[in-house]
């Protein structure tokens, strides 16, 4: 087992930076999720750690020993692909032993090692089968099987779930995430659901433009965004742009806007504000600005979308739309067009500079 | 159950049969026809031109079991055509793969012309052109003196190894088309997957990539086999006299002596023992793709 360490990583294809100076250092054991949106640069950084293409500058190492010129097969890692590439003329038995068998290990060791792999992913009874012959689940868990049974230092998953409807995808992430605890292995995962990242991940690694924008744990990405990209990139934030007054920002209208989080600047610097959306409150009495209760605004319901368990309230204001959620408590609903009050705490309240 | 199936496949057959109709009869009029004269005449003692007399024979075929020349011949050529295939094999698969797994774009464009570039010139130019080559003083013996110190004599012409270059030379292309339509259809998710599971690039080729062709490998090698077993103008002209083969004989029946029963008779016993071959062959290679 073993970390893997990214250190000023570039990779141009002719004039386009797909990857421009990332360092990122993924710790041993740990789950990582890789999220960016489309042609961010999140497989191309998942092959330049496999060994598939290579970097034009900068280091990569795995478990502290560099790889730059260890080729794919020396690596030890295990790769999961999108579309699970399993070799369609071998049974599943034989596609989780290649990595085995290439190694000259003796038959009935083989069949020992593969048999327990494949009872990990729960389909102990399917070696039998041939690739066409399974579920998109359940191909995805033989691609799993066959990654892990080679016992890698390093997996590598590029959005394994991507092509599964949403309750086996819930069902994937939950045995994904038990068999990584189970065996300890250091996982690298991309993805491009922010909730899978959030649910499934130890820390998370924000892409854009092949720049790296942010990184850290989930709670603390989601809390205390550096970015404006980065808060609304993983979850929903509402963003209000003025002056930093040194205790939080001053918009166009002079209304001012209190944080007590996030980063510092300078007085009168542009700087913005990021509020998640469940984090406000939402009243039609007056409310008054109090401790916990610092920032109020104004407006006016325009729209309300329900979910189920909550209600997104989406309220006009001075030519901003709100958006806020409410938990759906059986309490009285707002009326479209209604006139409200939204109040919230500075603490709530992440200070972005701009 | 049974009914429900053949009502099935039966609804299944019947919209299908305009479309399949042209087909069945282009091969009706273009191979069964000619094919079935052919049969008539292999069991007849002459031609029934010019008021020749003629009778039903069995007489044709005997001649094959009679004289151990036809059957030594017939050994001699499907030997040849054994040593053509496995040569274009050679040659063929290595370059398909180039095309579909190294080359992109332009110069994938540009080799794919070169190799298909012989096909679209005629056989009869091809073959003389290779006589121009191999021959003693032609370009090749010219060219190996003009480039070594020493003096050699290459004298490829009318020897089996001109006829072997030839025939190559002529049905590689069908080897490099099959291979690379099964070749470029390999995701190459397939071969990262192999290597990132720790095998070599010579283990990938052996355990994922070469299996996984086999079908384009199977294709190219019958649809070379059989020609060549039968082939007669590559011996003929670039092997001289020791290009006298199976398919060389035929012709004469044909072309010299007039016989076209013993020809037609000949021809018979051939696609019956190519036949036989590729049904013996079947098994071991579906087990094999
Ligand atoms: N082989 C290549 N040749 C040229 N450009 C490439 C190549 N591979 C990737 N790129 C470019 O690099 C950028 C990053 O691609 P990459 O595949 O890493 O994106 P991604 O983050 O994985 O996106 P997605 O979520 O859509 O899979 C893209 O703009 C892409 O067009
Ligand atoms: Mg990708």
């Amino acid at each position: 087992m073993a970390g893997v360490q990214v250190a000023n990583v570039s990779r141009s294809f002719g004039a386009h930076k797909a990857l421009d100076n990332v360092s990122i250092d993924f710790p041993d054991g740990g789950f990582y999720a890789l999220l960016g949106p489309s042609g961010s640069g999140k497989t191309t950084l998942l092959r330049q750690i496999a060994g598939f293409d290579f970097p034009d500058s900068g280091r990569i190492a795995i478990g502290g020993e560099s790889v730059e010129r260890v080729p794919v097969e020396k690596r030890r890692i295990g790769m999961v692909f999108q579309n699970y590439a399993l070799f369609p003329n071998m049974s599943v038995a034989d596609n989780v032993a290649f990595g085995l068998s290439v190694r000259g290990e003796p038959k009935a060791a083989i069949a020992t090692e593969v048999q327990r792999a494949l009872d990990l992913v729960q389909l102990g009874k399917l070696g039998g089968r041939k690739p066409h012959q399974l579920s998109g689940g359940q191909r995805q868990r033989v691609a799993l099987a066959r990654a892990i049974v080679t016992k890698p230092r390093v997996l590598l998953l590029d959005e394994p779930l991507g092509a599964l409807d949403k309750a086996l995808r819930v069902d994937m992430q939950i045995e994904l995430k038990r068999i990584q605890r189970e065996i300890g292995i250091t996982t690298i995962f991309v993805t491009h659901d922010q909730e899978e990242a959030l649910t499934m991940s130890d820390r998370i690694g924000i892409l854009r433009d092949g720049r790296l924008v942010q990184e850290g744990p989930p709670e603390e990405i989601y809390d205390r965004p550096q970015s404006e990209f980065a808060a609304t990139f993983l979850g929903d934030a509402n963003i209000f742009r003025g002056d930093a007054t040194g205790s939080g920002i001053k918009l166009s209208d002079g209304t001012t806007i209190a944080a007590s989080t996030g980063a510092s600047v300078p007085a009168g610097a542009k700087a913005s504000c990021a509020v998640r959306p469940e984090r406000i409150r939402i009243s039609t009495g007056a409310a008054t600005a109090g401790a916990g209760n610092a920032n109020v605004l104004a407006g006016w319901v325009s729209k309300r979308i329900f979910a189920g368990n909550n209600s997104t309230y989406f309220v006009e204001r001075d030519g901003q739309t709100l958006k806020v959620i409410v938990q759906n408590t059986g309490a009285e609903r707002l009326a479209e067009g209604q006139p409200v009050v939204l109040s919230w705490s500075p603490d709530s309240t992440v200070l972005i500079a701009a | 159950m049974a009914h429900q199936l053949a009502i099935g496949s039966r609804r299944g057959l019947r919209p299908a049969l305009p479309l399949l109709l042209p087909a069945y009869l282009w091969l009706t009029v273009a191979i069964f026809l000619p094919l079935s004269a052919m049969a008539f005449f292999s069991f007849m003692t002459d031609l029934p031109l010019a008021g020749k007399e003629w009778s039903f024979t069995l007489g044709n075929y005997a001649a094959f079991f009679s004289q151990s020349v036809y059957s030594t011949l017939l050994i001699a050529s499907l030997r040849l055509g054994l040593e053509v295939t496995l040569w274009c094999v050679v040659i063929g698969y290595p370059a398909a793969y180039v095309l579909a797994k190294v080359l992109k774009g332009r110069s994938r464009e540009a080799i794919f012309l070169l190799v298909i570039l012989p096909f679209w010139s005629n056989g009869l130019v091809r073959i003389f052109s290779w006589a121009m080559v191999l021959r003693e003083g032609g370009i090749l013996d010219t060219a190996l003196n003009a480039v070594l110190p020493f003096k050699i004599n290459i004298d490829l012409m009318y020897s089996y190894p001109a006829v072997i270059i030839g025939l190559v030379h002529s049905y590689v292309p069908y080897m490099v088309l099959t291979c690379y339509l099964t070749l470029q259809a390999i995701d190459d998710s397939l071969i990262e997957a192999g290597r990132s599971l720790g095998a070599s690039r010579r283990q990938v080729l052996w355990r994922v990539i070469i299996p996984l062709s086999m079908p384009g490998l199977i294709a190219g090698a019958a649809l070379i086999f059989v020609p060549v077993v039968g082939s007669f103008m590559e011996p003929r002209i670039l092997g001289g006299r020791t290009g006298t083969f199976y398919g060389t004989v035929i012709e004469d029946q044909f072309v010299a002596v007039f016989n076209w029963p013993l020809g037609a008779a000949l021809s018979f016993i051939l696609l019956a023992v190519v036949l036989i071959i590729l049904a013996l062959a079947a098994p071991v290679l579906r087990r094999a793709a």
